[in-house]
């Protein structure tokens, strides 16, 4: 017989083993819990492709488009904003774009399928902010250096026509480009790559 | 009266818990101003629970109903506007009055042996305040709401690896959506509540057992009478309970001013943004959080590197925990410390009342530098006062408090 008020190693293991079931059970019971805080059924399914029809749009143009409930920005190049766009850029803090905030079809100078049609997420990468469309270089307002662009007015983040980053600023990457393919000659599709790879 | 009380107290020590926390809870004689905020914090507490239930009576929690519940609130539901007012400018007052009572407990080392968990149960509410008036600064859903929430869940995306998907999590969608919305109501409105009801109780608990600090950073316990009550302690009920009651009143003159003359302090309370209904495709000129988060969100903005910056943020508010541990002085009170010490807390407090203001400021180059200048004084004073309080020359501290009559 062993002493009463000291339980036995097999009633020590018994109640240790007990703890730690239950334990994990109740770990396991948080599941349920914490995905119903995940994004629903129907908030993914409204992350569906949107349609822009660019027919209508002019050169130097810029279009706003929501997709998941993002702005998505299409910019109808200017001949001028074409021949301006610079492969290597010491202002640009990843002017090659080898980050990877695009598809690689579009990892190119102009970080476009079609240099003429600029499509990006309008969100600064910084803080989910929405910079503004500030395309002309002969304004002195962000500076005299300024070559046209996009400017974050929350935290002052400086973007180039391609969306790419100014160096030192608060946002770390450039503007993500969203998938996205032409349909037609006149319809870009956002959110599905279509046939580029 | 005596037989209904013998009757409960039978059942439920009633009279005891009187005396041990109220007629014979013996407090320091000397408290002096700073000794408000305690009894100030507790009162805004109960009042923005009962505003708040009144609130979410006809306040809507849904993306396309919010806005306008709010504005049916102030219009059209009879003293509404009042019950806004009261639960906005609340909001702000909690926060000075807190700010207030942590200062005071730097003043007179309020947080150091034996009421180091004292100050962390405080730590924890005051982070948990911010994340509740975080989130209940969404429910109007006007412009700065959204995209202040937009901001401040982005930064959780600056973490490595799961960064984004806790951000996703977090809101339930890919996007500020009507999911946050409603997710942040529940927070708000019972799970943040519920935390910080169960933390006040253990704050005041621990308060309790440890018995209150004072201006001389004396223990009055280790001073007693025959009779074993503290020679320099006074019973809370009725002296402190007529003392809170008079700063109460005082602390209602200028709280209701505001609330009936200038609810929105010329955006300080209520930013002018949030009139606007929120529009996720376009971002309002200049983004800045109410100003009790500036002081932080000038931290963030001073890193110019994201997860840096996230970091510092994190770092800012951490770094007061351990404020007990830091502060190797074992003296208490400000009264009795060197000239360091005063001249390191005079500092911190310009530093951070300086970033507050550099947080609401917009951010051209030569505010973040200043901001930086004042973010490296902010982490400056808890290094110096590490190194400088343990060998730190202090005046003799008397055996009884100082009283001035």
């Amino acid at each position: 017989m062993t002493d009463s008020k000291t339980p036995s190693n097999r009633r020590k293991f018994l109640r240790n083993i007990t703890q730690v079931m239950g334990g994990v059970g109740g770990i396991f019971a948080l599941i349920p819990f914490l995905s119903t805080m995940s994004p629903s059924e129907k908030a993914k399914s409204a992350g569906a492709p949107v349609e822009i029809d660019i027919s209508s749009m002019t050169p130097g143009t810029y279009k706003v488009v929501e997709w998941r409930g993002k702005p998505v920005w299409v910019v109808r190049r200017t001949q001028d904003m074409i021949d301006n766009t610079l492969e290597d850029n010491e202002i640009l803090s990843d002017p090659k774009s080898l980050e990877d905030h695009q598809p690689a079809y579009t990892q190119n100078k102009f970080r476009s399928i079609d240099p003429e049609f600029l499509v990006l997420v309008g969100v600064c990468t910084h803080l989910g902010c929405s910079p503004l469309y500030k395309p002309s270089s002969n304004s002195t307002e962000l500076g005299i250096d300024w070559q046209g662009g996009f400017f974050c007015p929350c935290h002052g983040s400086k973007f180039d026509l391609s969306g790419r980053v100014h160096a030192a600023m608060p946002a770390p990457y450039n503007l993500e480009v969203p998938p996205h393919h032409f349909a037609s000659n006149t319809k870009i599709i956002i959110g599905d790559d279509g046939d580029n790879i | 009266m005596n037989k209904f009380m013998n009757w409960i107290d039978r059942r439920l020590p009633v009279s005891n818990f009187v005396k041990n926390h109220l007629s014979q809870y013996y407090a320091p004689k000397n408290f002096n101003f700073f000794y408000y905020f305690g009894a100030l914090a507790i009162f805004i507490f109960i009042l923005q629970i009962v505003t708040g239930i009144f609130l979410t009576i006809n306040y809507k929690p849904d993306a396309a109903q919010a806005f306008a519940s709010v504005e049916y609130i102030m219009r059209d539901v009879e003293w509404g506007w009042l019950i806004r007012y009261l639960h906005s400018t609340g909001a702000s007052f909690f926060f000075i009055v807190i700010y207030l009572h942590m200062f005071r407990a730097m003043l007179y080392g309020s947080y150091k042996n034996p009421r180091e968990l004292l100050w962390l149960f405080g730590m924890l509410i005051f982070v948990l305040l911010m994340a509740e008036a975080f989130m209940g600064y969404l429910l109007p859903w006007g412009q700065m709401s959204y995209w202040g929430a937009q901001v401040i869940i982005s930064l959780f995306g600056a973490i490595p690896y799961f960064g984004e998907s806790l951000a996703l999590w977090i809101r339930g969608d890919y996007v500020i959506s009507d999911a946050t919305l409603n997710r942040f109501f529940a927070f708000h409105v019972i799970a943040l509540p519920l935390l910080l009801f169960a933390l006040i109780y253990l704050h005041l608990a621990a308060l309790h057992t440890t018995g209150s600090n004072n201006p001389d950073g004396i223990e009055i316990k280790q001073n007693k009478n025959e009779d074993g009550i503290p020679k320099d302690g006074i019973p809370f009920h009725p002296y402190y309970t007529v003392k809170d009651i008079f700063g109460l009143s005082v602390f209602l003159l200028v709280f209701t001013f505001i609330v009936f003359f200038m609810p929105e302090l010329g955006g300080f309370f209520l930013e002018k943004d949030n009139f606007v209904p929120a529009d996720p495709l376009k971002t309002p000129e200049h983004i800045v959080p109410v100003w009790y988060f500036t002081p932080f969100y000038a931290i963030l903005r001073a890193i110019p590197d994201k997860l840096g910056g996230v970091l510092a943020m994190g770092l800012a508010i951490f770094v007061l925990f351990l404020l007990p541990w830091i502060d190797r002085c074992s003296t208490k009170s400000i009264r009795y410390r060197s000239k360091t010490y005063k001249v390191l807390l005079s500092l911190f407090v310009i530093s951070f009342i300086s970033l507050g203001y550099i947080g609401m400021s917009a951010a051209t180059p030569i505010m973040t530098w200043i901001g930086r200048f004042f973010t490296l004084i902010y982490f400056g004073f808890f290094v110096a006062l590490y190194f400088t309080s343990v060998n730190e020359k202090t005046k003799e501290v008397p055996d009884r408090v100082t009283m001035h009559d």
